[in-house]
């Protein structure tokens, strides 16, 4: 379908998808199979600007939004989530600089990650703090002019392959949720180090790491927006960067229905191609409907939440959880159709519905988001 | 340009459908010339009104003094010590066109150390071998080779000029071309005479191999050809025949290129890109050991092709991955695809489907390949292939 | 340095067929690309001027709609575009194309390199290097897979040969012809696809570079096309039959005239 893209739109889409094709997917299987981080491809990606889309032109960016990054990472999303993942990951942990940081931190650090000369990466999730994330244990403590921080972050994708972090830490316990402050901490910042890379069912070509602070010092001008403002900023990071992990979905699904139809036309069983067979038609239809429905809706969501309306939240949830939910069955569902092949690794669909799980968890499991959609919506009816 | 009469033209459409370029619509009963037009002139032969025409910009002097112009010229590419194979297939066919011609066949051998070469080109049909033997030559730079043999052309001024299409034959043949403003054909696997004129027709694959066109000098002399190696037969070696070898000396300008060789380094040429050969060879299963592979190996060799594989074949560990034809493969399109004791599962046929022509040698009558397959021979690959080799070889004269 | 990349654009080869019935080129749904050996060269071009300084200037001989195809070399990092274009210029073989090219190449100025693809995969016929190279009087490499050094003797480079590589230096102005193993093509950039938008392709006619007449076009071409027919295509299957000194006689015979 046309979704009337502005002529810099298709330009980045179609900048995305060559990148894709031609140096993603030659190269997916492989860093699958070896866990391995595609440095290549993202200094690809960097050197086609893609770094920046989203960061304001007096940064060094294209001064794109929401949309223009849901456009990209949908194209890269069809060739390997894992490598997307890697690349949003570094949007991730920039959004809190862009929307909360001091004018001197964004020139400090938005041009450098427009380029993609640094990485960075977003620290929120620990142990014992997952989809409750007043569990956090981080603590930061002001002593003279630097913090000292102390604590572990887990499962932090781009970890050990960041320069530039943007991590949450307790500043207050007493203050509960209103006590946690967002900081940049550098790879280099002393007492800074990482834990082994984590063994995954999907995604295996990003990374993900603990980032362990033990009495790490960084300086005091480090605090991104104020002091006890953390959580807020970790709110509209993520309500910002939730369409991108939608479009992923969508790029995923895309590429799972397209493998499934190609593959369906040439599987010939009882003397006909399978894709003859109406049980077949009726699964590909299927497929097909739910990918445009979800495009359709993460596109129209992030373009509706590039003003900060009040219900962004709400709008932000219902487009991940819809094309999520819709990555899996689909990527599930082109397993099935290439059935026995499907579940071989010579051919992509196994991965896709490996790497589709994530997309239903990370970012806020879609359990969450459903609260924050019935939550939104039990606020809307009060009135 | 492709000029329309107006007047004449009568909108019947002949031109357009004739066209294979789609550079001709009928537009209000009147035939419009478009950009892609390459003067080809399939239009003005089937045109009945006769209002289509070629206007060249300025005619040639036509025919004055192509008379001037006579014999056939081989270069015989020598090189480590030895003539190319390519330079005795083009004695071969170089005698044929010279005896159709009734005119005399010559050979231009350049380079170092040549040692009894010459006499070898006169046992395979050279009438007359003309040597440079110079250390000057002994590493191939194309201004050197080139300023010599365009100096010997303008010399002995033959018809026709062949050379072997080799990664020096393509390189400095195009300028010996440029320097007498000759017409050259690159690639050529088919030549004859036009029995009406004389003229050489030189026939080669365009677009990948999809598209073949047939192409002549009509009004400049030499008319030269670069053939593809493997395509022409060889004539049998004749001891006794008589032949005159003499010596060129070039002027010494010529033996100092401004572009100077600094090392040679032989490699093996194993690692060959499966993606860009024209033949493959690939095995399977059905090969049931490496030593299987020597066999394919060999017939490849023979036909001048790249060996690939089935994943069965390289998951066996008999050939190397990056011959791995298929979905987790390469995907390949040559102009023939001989697969070799390979079932044809669904995910090794996406990788060759598209190939040009596809042979297929299986013992199983059922096995699926031959569904894809332009050819199909049911039988054991050991009995078969080493027959095909031998029958290969038997046409090539060897 | 200045250097001058030669691109083409060229239909897809691999999806060009003859159509048997009407003897014509199937063109419906084939794209046009950049010649993908042109792609490498322009790589090489970008950076060694990343690496030396100087600039890209991409050249193309085609119909106006070529201009595309230099834009595009724009967004992959050439500075500027120069189209050669003139109905004049149609049919021209690999001859009067090198005329065309090296009077262009004199016309803005000349320069200290020459990249060009092995071969364009229409004509697959690796003249136009060559040709070009003698045209304006230059030392030349083809096949060239890695540039090795560039100092003030020149330019060292490994050129391709059958049986393994050659190293060869060539004093500066010179021509390469690249492999496509020299490099890995970048994808165009996002400001360069900005600047591309905004570029003003130059476009020269015949009078502009200053061409006789005589010397373009069919005019200018040595070499007639007299004939385009189909190769013996896949088809139906043929099961070849007999003993097996029958059956290799025979796929011989077949197999021969492919080749």
């Amino acid at each position: 379908m046309d979704y009337f893209l502005t002529e810099e739109q298709q330009m980045i889409v179609d900048i995305a998808r060559q990148i894709t094709e031609e140096k993603i997917i030659p190269q997916r299987a492989e860093l699958d199979e070896k866990d391995e981080f595609p440095t290549d491809i993202l200094k690809a990606i960097a050197k086609a600007d893609l770094f920046g889309l989203f960061i304001p032109e007096e940064y060094g960016g294209f001064g794109g939004g929401c949309f223009e990054n849901v456009l990209a990472l949908e194209q890269l999303g069809r060739g390997c989530v894992g490598v997307a993942t890697s690349f949003a990951a570094s949007a991730l942990g920039a959004y809190p600089i862009l929307i909360a940081g001091s004018e001197e931190m964004k020139a400090h650090y938005l041009p450098i990650i427009a380029t993609g000369e640094k990485r960075a990466a977003f620290a929120l999730t620990e142990a014992n703090a997952g989809s409750d994330a007043s569990g956090i244990q981080t603590t930061a403590v002001l002593d003279g002019d630097e913090w000292v921080v102390n604590g572990t972050k887990q499962w932090i994708t781009n970890g050990g392959e960041a320069q530039i972090h943007t991590v949450v830490a307790m500043t207050d316990r007493s203050k509960g949720a209103r006590g946690a402050t967002m900081f940049v901490i550098e790879d280099t910042d002393p007492g800074f180090s990482f834990g082994a890379k984590e063994k995954k069912l999907g995604i295996r070509a990003s990374s993900t790491r603990e980032l362990i602070f033990k009495d790490c010092r960084i300086p005091r001008d480090r605090v991104v927006g104020k002091v006890g403002s953390g959580f807020i900023t970790v709110m509209k990071t993520l309500d910002l960067s939730r369409p991108g992990i939608a479009a992923l979905g969508v790029g995923l699904g895309q590429a799972a229905l397209d493998e499934a139809v190609v593959y369906a036309k040439q599987r010939v069983q009882f003397g006909k191609p399978i894709i003859s067979f109406q049980a077949v038609q009726h699964m590909l239809a299927d497929m097909a409907i739910q990918v445009e429905a979800s495009r359709a809706l993460v596109y129209a969501a992030a373009k509706h939440i590039a003003a900060y309306p009040k219900d962004m939240s709400k709008a932000s949830s219902m487009c991940k959880v819809m094309a999520t939910d819709m990555a899996m069955k689909v990527a599930t569902d082109a397993v099935q159709v290439l059935a026995g092949y499907g579940y071989m690794r010579e051919y992509p669909v196994e991965k896709m519905m490996r790497d589709a799980k994530i997309l239903q968890i990370y970012e806020g499991t879609n359990q969450i988001q459903r609260n924050v959609i019935g939550q939104e919506l039990n606020k809307e009816y009060n009135k | 340009m492709l000029r329309v009469d107006n007047t004449a033209c009568i909108g019947c459409g002949l031109c357009e459908e004739e066209c294979s370029f789609g550079a001709i619509t009928v537009v209000e009963g009147i035939a419009v010339v478009g950009d892609t037009c390459t003067l080809c002139g399939a239009c003005v032969d089937i045109c009945e009104a006769g209002a289509l025409r070629i206007e060249e910009a300025r005619e040639k002097a036509a025919g004055s003094d192509l008379s001037a112009w006579s014999g056939v010229m081989v270069y015989a590419e020598f090189r480590n010590g030895r003539v190319a194979p390519v330079a005795i297939e083009l004695l071969g066919i170089g005698r044929e066109l010279a005896d159709q011609r009734k005119v005399s066949l010559s050979a231009v051998l350049l380079g170092s150390t040549l040692g009894d070469a010459g006499r070898e080109l006169v046992a395979h049909g050279a009438d007359l071998v003309i040597q440079v033997d110079d250390p000057a030559l002994a590493h191939f730079t194309d201004e050197a080779y080139a300023g010599i043999l365009e100096d010997i052309i303008r010399e002995k001024k033959p018809e026709i000029v062949l050379a072997g299409a080799t990664a020096i034959g393509r390189s400095f043949i195009p300028r010996v071309a440029s320097g007498l403003a000759a017409g050259l054909t690159a690639d050529c696997t088919g030549l004859s005479i036009r029995p009406e004129d004389g003229a050489l027709l030189q026939t080669r694959p365009a677009f990948g191999g999809n598209v073949m066109a047939t192409i002549v000098c009509p009004d400049t002399r030499p008319q030269m050809a670069t053939v593809r190696p493997r395509v022409m037969k060889v004539l049998p070696a004749d001891p006794d025949r008589q032949g005159e070898i003499v010596t060129h000396v070039p002027a010494a300008s010529r033996l100092s290129p401004r572009a100077r060789v600094i090392r040679s380094v032989a490699e093996n040429i194993d690692k060959v890109n499966i993606c860009e050969a024209d033949v493959i060879v690939a095995g399977g299963r059905g090969l049931e050991n490496e030593k299987g592979f020597a066999l394919i190996r060999e017939l490849a060799d023979t036909l001048g092709g790249a060996v690939a594989a089935s994943r069965a074949a390289v998951d066996a560990g008999w050939i190397s991955y990056p011959h791995q034809v298929g979905q987790t493969g390469k995907t390949v399109c040559p102009k023939l695809y001989i697969a070799c004791g390979i079932s044809g599962a669904i995910q090794h046929v996406v990788g060759m489907q598209s190939a040009d022509v596809i042979v297929a040698i299986n013992k199983d009558p059922e096995a699926p390949i031959f569904n894809v397959a332009t050819y199909g021979i049911v039988g054991d690959v050991f009995e078969v292939v080493p027959q095909l080799i031998r029958q290969l070889e038997k046409r090539k004269g060897r | 340095m200045k250097i001058v990349v030669c691109v083409k654009q060229v239909p897809d080869a691999k999806d060009v067929r003859l159509d048997p019935k009407t003897n014509t080129l199937a063109r419906e749904g084939v794209q046009s690309i950049m010649n993908p050996y042109d792609r490498h060269a322009l790589e090489e071009a970008v950076r060694l001027v990343e690496q030396y300084g100087g600039e890209v200037v991409a050249l193309t001989m085609g119909p106006p709609q070529a201009a595309e195809m230099l834009r595009d070399a724009v967004a992959c990092g050439a500075d500027n575009a120069v189209l050669v274009s003139d109905r004049a210029f149609a049919g021209a073989d690999t001859w009067a194309t090198t005329y065309t090219l090296s009077r262009a190449i004199r016309t803005i100025g000349g320069c200290d390199l020459i990249l060009c693809g092995k071969q364009a995969i229409d004509g697959d016929t690796a003249q136009v290097g060559p040709g070009l190279a003698w045209r304006l009087d230059l030392p030349y490499a083809t096949y060239v897979r890695k540039v090795v050094d560039c100092s003030a003797e020149g330019l060292t480079v490994e050129r391709l040969m059958d049986d393994g590589y050659d190293e060869v230096i060539l004093p500066l102005p010179a021509l390469l012809t690249v492999v496509k193993e020299i490099n890995e093509p970048r994808v165009p950039s996002l400001k360069g696809k900005m600047k591309a938008r905004k570029l003003q392709v130059t476009v020269l006619d015949a009078a502009a570079i200053g061409a006789d007449p005589a010397c373009i076009g069919l005019a200018g071409s040595p070499t007639r096309v007299v004939k385009v027919f189909s190769p013996q295509l896949a088809g139906d299957r043929t099961m070849i039959t007999g003993t097996v000194e029958e059956q290799a006689a025979q796929l011989a015979e077949k197999m021969e005239a492919l080749l």
